[in-house]
């Protein structure tokens, strides 16, 4: 919590260095994360990204008005951001919490209605063919497939609210925000007419693996200023940079967006042999089968071994 | 917990030594590479079927030296047979890589390992039982007739005839070549070794005595394998060595104490029970064709291609 709350310093830090110098936008959001790098080791089992940061709300005049004090206030005296679950997020009207916190100091601090924030984190994109299997002759086989041309490996999008109440479907569509929209079911190719229900089958399929997710009240907005969420990520992760996304949303329309990325690579030997197998396959395939010759025979004399002893 | 490089997934090691050990005694009992089990079984815990095709190929290769060398202190390997029976293989084995790719393109793979597993292992299964029984039977009664030494089929007729004498036969290399060619695309298609076509093929086609059947199977085996490994490794990529590393550390020891329990049955049993395991993996893999899926549509990255 303590190494939490110094981020959280810092990124206001950086947010009031970047909100400062420029007149007459409108509030800007600004993110961080826990970490922008996940080493694929041999022993990786999934990994929890925090993602965090602040909306920075600018006058006319363009002057931050946050002010130094209240930075402080929320970095050290904030409420304890505890672990968050489903249960204890209040996002549906995060200007009364706003309100009711916060310090009398700063009586003039512009919180406008309905602010919202959503956190998108998107793997790399492929080409994924969807199959439907039918009866033929008695047995179920495959006779059908849709291809939609780029499909993120793994998707996730967390919200203050379920994602139909506080974005625009316009909006939806121009930021591809959704899953629903993520997955560009409208690029579909060489599919048959009912292509819709091939992308649904392909959202259940990846929702049911963990591999999109739709946390809708998952992030939560301290203040109307401060906004955490975290993302499991799982095990079976591809490689290759993941984009995360923080939209700043305001009566159903993106204000403004954050963009950074988690970068997930294959480390030490597991990198070393999806190069050797990429690179020089026929070097790993004498490998693959040195292990088993060396295996194989390796315990067929210690087992000779054992049994003349 | 660990992360397979190739497959991208992260599964329990003690699952995999545990699913190699378990292959690997069944491997040394019967003289069968245990790759009918082992791919099924890897598609079970959630390896890509490309990866666990490819990967269940190269635990084969470990398992099959493994026991191989058991068989040629015993002098139980009939080097030329083999050899003979290779040739098949390879040129069978190059067949069905392609036809491996063909089918994955087309999103038919699935369903073309599915329906050779039921159908090869339906039938050999239901034929290898009621002769073993029979077999069985026979040696309960002693007065009974004994099998001719030799019977004289088709396979004797046919040209290019050679001497195999630690099998103690005089017959064609025609029968032994396809033999070896259809186990070789089957090895490619299905991630397995063949031994359980192998096998039976050897014992009712060829003629061959029991005794170095299952030592002539797994030397054969390593090489079809072996090729299958490395064509795998370089048209798709799909071979995971730490996979096959955690698999083949079970499966090493689990094939010593296979064949040491092997050794104490007599051969009629040890076919009634390998024909009864071949035909609850058949009833297994049918159920999945007949019933209705849970899920009907399924999904396939096109990453690769």
């Amino acid at each position: 919590m303590r190494l939490m709350r110094t981020r959280l310093a810092a990124v206001l830090g950086v947010a009031l260095a970047v909100g400062a110098p420029l007149p007459g936008t409108a509030d800007e959001i600004v993110g961080a994360l826990s970490q922008s790098r996940v080493a694929l080791t041999a022993n990786f089992a999934g990994s929890e990204i925090l993602i965090f940061g602040a909306i920075v709300p600018t006058d006319d005049t363009g002057t931050a008005t946050l002010t130094d004090e209240t930075m402080t206030e929320e970095a050290h005296g904030g409420p304890d951001l505890g672990p968050l679950t489903g249960a204890d997020v209040t996002p549906q009207n995060p200007v009364t919490v706003a309100q009711d916190t916060a310090p009398a100091s700063n009586p003039d601090a512009t919180l406008d209605v309905g602010t919202d924030v959503i956190v998108v984190i998107e793997g790399p994109r492929e080409p994924v063919a969807v199959w439907r299997k039918e009866r033929r002759a008695g047995i179920w086989v495959n006779v059908e497939s849709v291809t939609l041309p780029s499909v993120p490996s793994f998707y996730a999008v967390a919200a203050t609210a379920p994602l139909n109440e506080i974005l625009s479907p316009e909006a939806d569509a121009q930021y591809r925000i959704s899953i629903g929209q993520a997955i560009q079911a409208d690029r579909a190719l060489d599919g048959p007419d009912q292509a819709l229900l091939f992308a649904e089958a392909l959202v259940r399929i990846r929702e049911r693996g963990r591999e999109f997710q739709a946390l809708e009240r998952h992030v939560r907005l301290d203040r109307g200023v401060l906004f955490r969420t975290s993302v499991q990520l799982p095990a079976n992760l591809t490689e290759g940079a993941y984009t995360t996304r923080m939209f700043l949303v305001r009566d159903g329309e993106v204000i403004n967006q954050f963009r950074t990325a988690i970068f997930v690579q294959k480390d030490g030997l597991e990198q070393w042999l999806h190069w050797l197998a990429t690179n020089y396959s026929f070097l790993y395939g004498l490998l693959a089968l040195a292990i088993a010759l060396v295996a194989g025979w390796g315990a067929s004399a210690l087992f000779r071994l054992v049994r003349n002893s | 917990m660990i992360y397979l490089p190739i497959a991208e997934v992260s599964v329990n090691a003690f699952t995999l030594i545990g699913v190699g050990g378990g292959v690997g005694l069944l491997s040394g009992m019967f003289g069968v590479g245990g790759g009918f089990l082992i791919t099924p079984l890897l598609f079970f815990i959630g390896i890509p079927p490309a990866v666990a095709v490819a990967t269940g190929a190269n635990q084969v290769v470990a398992s099959s030296i493994s026991g191989v060398l058991a068989h040629f202190r015993r002098k139980t390997v009939d080097l030329k047979m083999g050899t003979v029976l290779l040739i098949g293989g390879l040129i069978g084995s190059s067949v069905g890589i392609v036809l491996f790719r063909w089918l994955s393109a087309i999103g038919q793979i699935d369903l073309a390992v599915q329906l050779s597993y039921v159908l090869f292992l339906g039938v050999v299964g239901a034929l290898m039982l009621q002769e073993s029984l029979r077999a069985w039977y026979r040696t309960k009664k002693p007065g009974a007739p004994r099998r001719k030494l030799h019977q004289h089929t088709w396979v004797h007729a046919l040209p290019l005839k050679m001497k195999f004498r630690v099998s103690g036969l005089y017959i064609s290399v025609i029968p032994p070549v396809l033999v070896g060619m259809s186990v070789g695309i089957l090895s490619a298609v299905m991630g397995v070794g063949g031994g359980f076509i192998m096998v039976p093929a050897m014992i009712y086609l060829l003629g061959m005595p029991t005794k170095v059947v299952v030592g002539t199977s797994l030397y054969q085996i390593i090489f079809t394998t072996a090729y299958t490994t490395v064509a795998h490794a370089m048209t798709s990529h799909s071979v995971d060595v730490l996979l096959a590393l955690f698999l083949i550390l079970g499966g090493v020891v689990g094939a010593q104490f296979g064949t040491q329990i092997g050794m104490r049955l007599k051969a009629e049993q040890l076919r009634i029970l390998l024909a009864l395991l071949v035909l609850a993996v058949c009833i297994k893999v049918g159920l999945d064709l007949l019933v209705r899926p849970d899920e009907l549509y399924s999904l396939r990255s096109l990453r690769g291609f």
